[in-house]
């Protein structure tokens, strides 16, 4: 089933793309959507039916076939079935298959391709991610996720640039790419490292050797590093760039130069999760990495801080969910730093379904009005659009946070964004991280204030911009409003439903990612995983209990080892267990922050819509550079790129031209004369003489031979 | 069937001998006579060699298919393949009938065009099956003649240049390799590679001109076989030669050059200068890792800022060697049979991008990047071939490409990081060139007027990159193909070298006690 899973979008991207001439465009936009969602299908059963604690350490292989192997380096290709791999192949799968049908209507006249046949191709390049995301997650070593990683991007390229007779498209294409690289060269040196210390790529023997790594020391360029905190870090550069972490961001809000449903499945709610994919995946490297990990919050929470500055200013819809995406990522990598994975991994879900249908949504607007992405020209739409704007108010509720705070039902009430970010805001402040809280918080308000306002300029107030186009906005066709309204059960309930098992209590999500787990206080180092292994066994009587009973009273913390499970959290982490412990101004904190940016929002764009304008005009310096988004792009051009080309002009110019080919020069005025000489002033070039030196040569040899007789 | 390997060698000289001999007349006709002979050929010593690789036994790691006869005055006729150099082998003989293939449409003096591959194919496989000394030199460098040939008649505008550049970079390394195999020879008493192989020259250092020479003998030895290797691998700072040769080669000259040429200096190291001079390389290594770490920056900048399709290929190819050569001075089992795997893929792919290059230039009859820009507007397959094909160059997973780069960089990594985190940085510098080029000239608008009637890939076009995906691919999903044949041929070198370098160090430590 796994393997049906994986590879019916890949047979689906092979024949929609090569074999649709055959079968027709209409016929290849069917098969890839319909292999899609047989795909999706499998993987909710996937995740449903898995039971991590019916195998072995959580998780089961299936190999596929051998790949690269070179003395002790033996990678295959191979499914790893893990509690991780079941979530990121519901993630995928369905937001994919939502978006393969969403295109149906998005895609079906296109302005840019009066006649050429181009809707094959995109639903290829679809379901060709699809795949390569599918062989990330389910890889079972680093190098096939590497493949993964480079195939989606890759396939995010051709998507970026797929209209590719816009420059701004191609730019963005290659912008894409080649930053991304600058983190795969972070992730190629960890895979290096990692196999030069424990002679293997596959997670199995990885996860095991984690303990041993973190005692080893490495020397890695000019220092002696500890061997575990250089991989980690190396490993996180190269999630930075997958999940646009700062200074390796510059790429996102560009690539919105592609289509729509682009965005939604790879640029929110799927490849750019990938990098906290990684973190998380590689959580027995993390645990051991104090350092690292301290960098990783460092940088997602600053992430999610300046993401949501420079989103408070956009006037572009997709720019601004773009920003949104950069510092919603943020907030999980702020998680995944801090050990609590199972919460990343729960933002990542609920992020995926209310971001994808943000996007969705705005993609609706913009097909609803011919095109136009600038804010400044929406204005009242609500009407228009009501099945949008419905779509649009959930996924707003959902991102910025709406629920009923302080209420306790066995789960939380509220949308899931709600329970998703409020919990990493709670275990920022439990993990003691003042940094990490506060950037979190003000993150928070600021999101709120983006959000709404996004709202309120697309769909309240009058109408702005072209007369025309405001005329003929329309609702978009039902095969698009489908995917909304589903996205949106996603959005409103994936946070309630899915609050235990991510973030319930050590002993929940042990179950669930297959991770051994004790009572605190009973836990005895010597024998923890006997003890771990008895709890676990338990299980099925321990159900009964209450589950508020369990909440309030005792405590678990995790006991398994490196290897065990989905994810490894180390005994003393007890992050998880804190989180449910803060003060209640820590855990109202984010919502006031929501109420904050909403009320801020309303008084600048419904009550006294003239405030913005006045506000930039005052703060100028500061508006212009949070609509310049830092300055990153112009310093990168400044400090990077020039630099870059400058070098390469100077080594052609000068060091080929002037040093190499000028002594090589200075070398040939003595000898080609000499030569020319001895070869009798061959006419027509220098094959003759060549040709008459190797003779000579030949020559030489077999006088030596003949002289001194040493030949047999 | 004993003498395989020397039918598979001179097919295509016997070819060429009757082309020379028989076909008269430069008419349609004659043309086609010569174009279909020359396939013929090719496709024949194609199948034949298959022969050898089915036969093959990978576990064996001597010399198989021997062939040994007495020549003139004494020397030796001796032929033989092992796991190193019969994927070389196999890699001349599938690529021939494509090169061909590739040159249908050429119509200047046909014949010769056809005598000059077919002999330059003859000299190549007997490179790399070449068991003496002295028939190795002469195959090696009597390859070079029908190249110039190429380059010189069917050549460019400047083909007089850069034939001078290839002649005199060559020819100095060739003198300092004859020279060391004459000494080879006066301290062994044989040309016999095997036995060459188990030889073991001089290590005890001694002073030249105040100059003290670590390793001796083998260290000036291995100096003498690297120059002539460095600069046809090429290696920076001895590859400016190749950029001009292949601007100023027509497209199958690329081709040859590309895929198969440069190889040699690579077969080169594998066959002579590591398991013969273990000591000399091990006291050189630092110094080739450091080069090759170089050119693949230096080279992957230059490729950056090139205006001419040609030449920005031609310096990925450098960059790309530079992968190989810092591989094989890894001296472990990753290294190694990276090098290896990258220099076959390299053939492919890099052959596939000169090939690429050459169905614009058959219709614009311009290698400038800016002369192009919109192609996919009108040629939609080729669009595809040229993205698959700049998307192997950048090594990306699932193509052969990435194989290669990932083993060596494993392998080096082992060795110095410093020199992993230099090289590795290539593959940020090669996605940019690769993908920037290919937007200049397939992506955007198609508006310049000479553009406007150019015609997609013909079917004879298809058939040429077919053969080429399907292996780029092939070996890019399942390597095992070529590890499997490699593997224990250079597990058997790794061991050969690291004894040797291992008795070498137990002596000098015990001089200085």
């Amino acid at each position: 089933m796994e393997t049906i899973t994986l590879f019916a979008p890949l047979v689906g991207a092979i024949v929609g793309g090569f074999g649709w001439k055959i079968i027709g465009e209409v016929a290849a936009q069917w098969l890839t959507t319909g292999l899609l969602f047989l795909a999706a299908f499998l993987s909710w059963i996937t995740l449903l039916t898995f039971d991590a604690n019916a195998h072995e350490n959580g998780y089961y292989t299936v190999e596929l076939m051998r790949w690269i192997q070179s003395g002790t380096l033996d990678t295959s290709w191979g499914i790893r079935m893990d509690r991780l791999t079941a979530i990121m192949l519901v993630v995928i799968n369905t937001v994919s298959a939502l978006v393969h049908l969403y295109s149906f209507g998005y895609m079906a006249n296109d302005s840019q391709f009066p006649d050429t046949a181009y809707k094959a191709r995109f639903f290829a390049y679809l379901s060709f991610f699809t795949f390569a995301m599918l062989m990330l997650v389910t890889a079972d070593n680093l190098v096939q996720m590497f493949f993964g990683w480079e195939g989606v991007g890759v396939a995010s390229y051709l998507l970026i640039g797929f209209y590719y007779k816009k420059p701004s498209a191609n730019a963005a294409a290659i912008k894409a790419f080649v930053v991304n690289r600058v983190g795969d060269f972070g992730f190629a040196l960890g895979i290096f490292a990692i196999f030069y210390l424990t002679g293997s790529v596959n997670f199995d023997v990885i996860f095991a050797e984690a303990p041993a790594i973190s005692d080893t020391t490495l020397t890695f360029l000019w220092n002696e590093w500890n061997a575990a905190e250089v991989i980690a870090v190396l490993l996180f550069i190269g999630a930075m760039g997958k999940s646009a972490q700062l200074f390796l961001h510059t790429w996102l809000p560009d690539a919105m130069e592609g289509p729509t449903p682009v965005s939604a499945l790879i640029h929110a709610a799927t490849m750019v999760t990938a990098g906290v994919f990684l973190v998380c995946r590689m959580s027995p490297i993390m645990e051991f990495a104090p350092s690292a990990t301290s960098f990783v919050v460092f940088i997602g929470a600053s992430t999610a801080f300046v993401a949501a500055t420079i989103g408070l200013v956009q006037n572009d819809i997709k720019r601004v969910i773009a920003y949104s995406t950069m510092s919603q990522l943020g907030y999980m990598f702020v998680a995944a730093g801090l050990g609590v994975y199972s919460v990343a991994m729960f933002h990542l879900l609920t992020h995926a379904f209310f971001k994808a249908m943000l996007f969705l949504g705005a993609g609706s607007i913009i097909h609803g009005m011919h095109h136009e992405q600038d804010m400044r020209n929406y204005g009242g739409l609500r009407h228009k659009l009501p099945w949008t704007f419905r779509a649009m108010m959930i996924g707003t509720l959902a991102i910025t946070g709406f629920g009923v705070p302080l209420l306790y039902v066995g789960f939380p009430i509220g949308f899931a964004g709600f329970v998703s970010k409020d919990a990493i805001i709670e275990s920022a402040y439990a993990a003691g991280g003042g940094y990490a809280f506060w950037m979190l918080v003000v993150a928070a308000l600021f999101t709120s204030f983006y959000s709404w306002r996004l709202m309120f300029l697309t769909f309240y107030g009058k109408s702005r911009g072209d007369k025309h186009t405001h005329e003929h906005a329309h609702e978009s066709p039902k095969v698009m409003l489908v995917p909304l309204a589903i996205l949106a059960i996603g959005a409103i309930f994936s946070g309630m439903v899915f609050y235990k098992p991510f973030f319930g209590n050590a002993k929940y999500v042990g179950q669930y990612f297959g991770l051994a787990y004790a009572e605190q206080g009973t836990h005895d180092a010597e024998s923890s995983d006997d003890h771990a292994n008895e709890v676990v066994k338990n299980y099925g009587d321990e159900t009964a209990d209450g589950d508020a009973e369990s909440h309030a009273k005792v405590h678990y913390i995790f006991a398994g080892e490196p290897g065990h499970g989905a994810i490894y959290v180390s005994p003393e982490n007890t992050i998880l267990d804190d989180a449910h412990t803060v003060p209640i101004w820590v855990k109202l904190s984010p919502f006031i922050a929501m109420v904050l940016g909403f009320a801020t929002a309303w008084f600048f764009y419904i009550r006294s819509p003239h405030l913005p304008r006045q506000l930039a005009q005052q703060q100028a310096p500061l508006f212009r550079l949070l609509l310049n988004k830092w300055y990153f792009d112009e310093l990168y051009a400044a400090i990077l790129i020039k630099p870059i080309m400058g070098l390469g002009r100077f080594l052609w110019k000068r060091g080929d031209g002037n040093v190499i080919d000028g002594s090589l020069n200075g070398l040939a005025l003595g000898i080609i004369p000499m030569l020319t000489r001895l070869a009798g002033r061959a006419q027509s070039g220098y094959v003759f003489t060549y040709a008459f030196a190797m003779v000579i040569g030949l020559a030489v040899i077999l006088t030596y031979f003949t002289i001194t007789g040493n030949y047999e | 069937m004993d003498n395989l390997l020397s039918i598979t060698t001179f097919i295509p000289a016997l070819a060429a001998g009757i082309l020379a001999l028989f076909l008269r007349g430069d008419d349609e006709d004659a043309q086609r006579n010569a174009k279909w002979l020359a396939m013929a050929a090719t496709s024949m010593t194609l199948i034949v060699s298959l022969f050898i690789l089915f036969g093959f036994n990978a576990q064996d790691t001597s010399f198989q298919f021997v062939e040994e006869r007495t020549w003139i005055m004494g020397l030796n006729y001796k032929l033989g393949v092992d796991g190193i150099s019969i994927l070389f082998v196999m890699l001349t003989t599938f690529l021939m009938p494509i090169v061909i293939v590739s040159c249908w449409s050429v119509n200047i003096r046909v014949k010769e065009y056809m005598i000059a591959f077919l002999l330059l194919e003859t000299l190549m496989l007997g490179v790399f099956m070449a068991l003496d000394l002295v028939l190795f030199y002469l195959f090696f460098e009597a390859g070079l003649i029908p190249m110039f040939l190429i380059i010189g008649i069917w050549g460019g505008k400047n083909r007089i240049y850069a034939s001078f550049k290839f002649f005199l970079y060559t020819f100095l390394g060739s003198v300092l390799m004859l020279v060391a195999m004459i000494g080879m020879f006066s301290a062994a008493g044989t040309t016999d590679i095997p036995s060459l192989m188990g030889f073991q020259f001089g290590t005890d250092d001694f002073s030249i001109l105040g100059i003290q020479i670590v390793g001796g003998m083998q260290t000036l030895l291995w100096l003498a076989f690297f120059a002539s290797f460095a600069v046809k691998m090429p290696m920076w700072p001895f590859h400016t030669w190749l950029p001009d040769a292949h601007v100023q080669a027509p497209t199958a000259g690329s081709v040859v050059l590309a895929a198969i040429l440069l190889k040699m200096g690579g077969y080169g190291f594998l066959r002579f200068s590591l398991p013969m001079f273990p000591v000399g390389s091990d006291v050189m290594a630092p110094m080739v890792l450091w080069m090759s770490a170089i050119a693949i920056v230096y080279t992957s900048l230059v490729a950056l800022v090139q205006v001419d399709m040609k030449k920005l290929i031609a310096y990925s190819s450098v960059a790309h060697m530079g992968f190989v050569t810092m591989g094989i001075f890894t001296f472990n089992q990753q290294g190694l049979d990276g090098a290896i795997f990258q220099m076959i893929s390299h053939g492919f792919i890099s052959g596939a991008l000169f090939l690429c290059v050459g169905v614009i230039y058959d219709r614009m009859h311009t290698r400038e990047i800016d002369a192009y820009g919109g192609l996919v507007n009108r040629m939609p397959a080729y669009a595809m071939i040229f993205m698959f094909f700049t998307m192997a160059n950048v090594g990306l997973p699932g193509t052969s490409g990435f194989v290669g780069e990932f083993l060596t960089l494993v392998g080096v990594f082992q060795v110095n990081t410093w020199i992993a985190a230099v090289a590795t940085s290539g593959v940020i510098l090669s996605a940019a060139y690769a993908l920037w080029l290919y937007r200049r000239v397939v992506m955007g608008d198609l508006i310049k007027e000479s553009l406007k009637t150019i015609t997609d890939m013909t079917t004879r076009e298809r058939w040429v990159f077919t053969p080429l995906v399907i292996m780029t691919l092939l070996l890019g999903i399942y390597p095992a193909l070529v590890t499997d044949i490699i593997g224990p041929s250079v597990t058997a070198l790794v061991v050969h070298v690291e004894t040797a370098q291992a008795a070498y160090d137990v002596t000098t430590q015990m001089a200085q006690n």
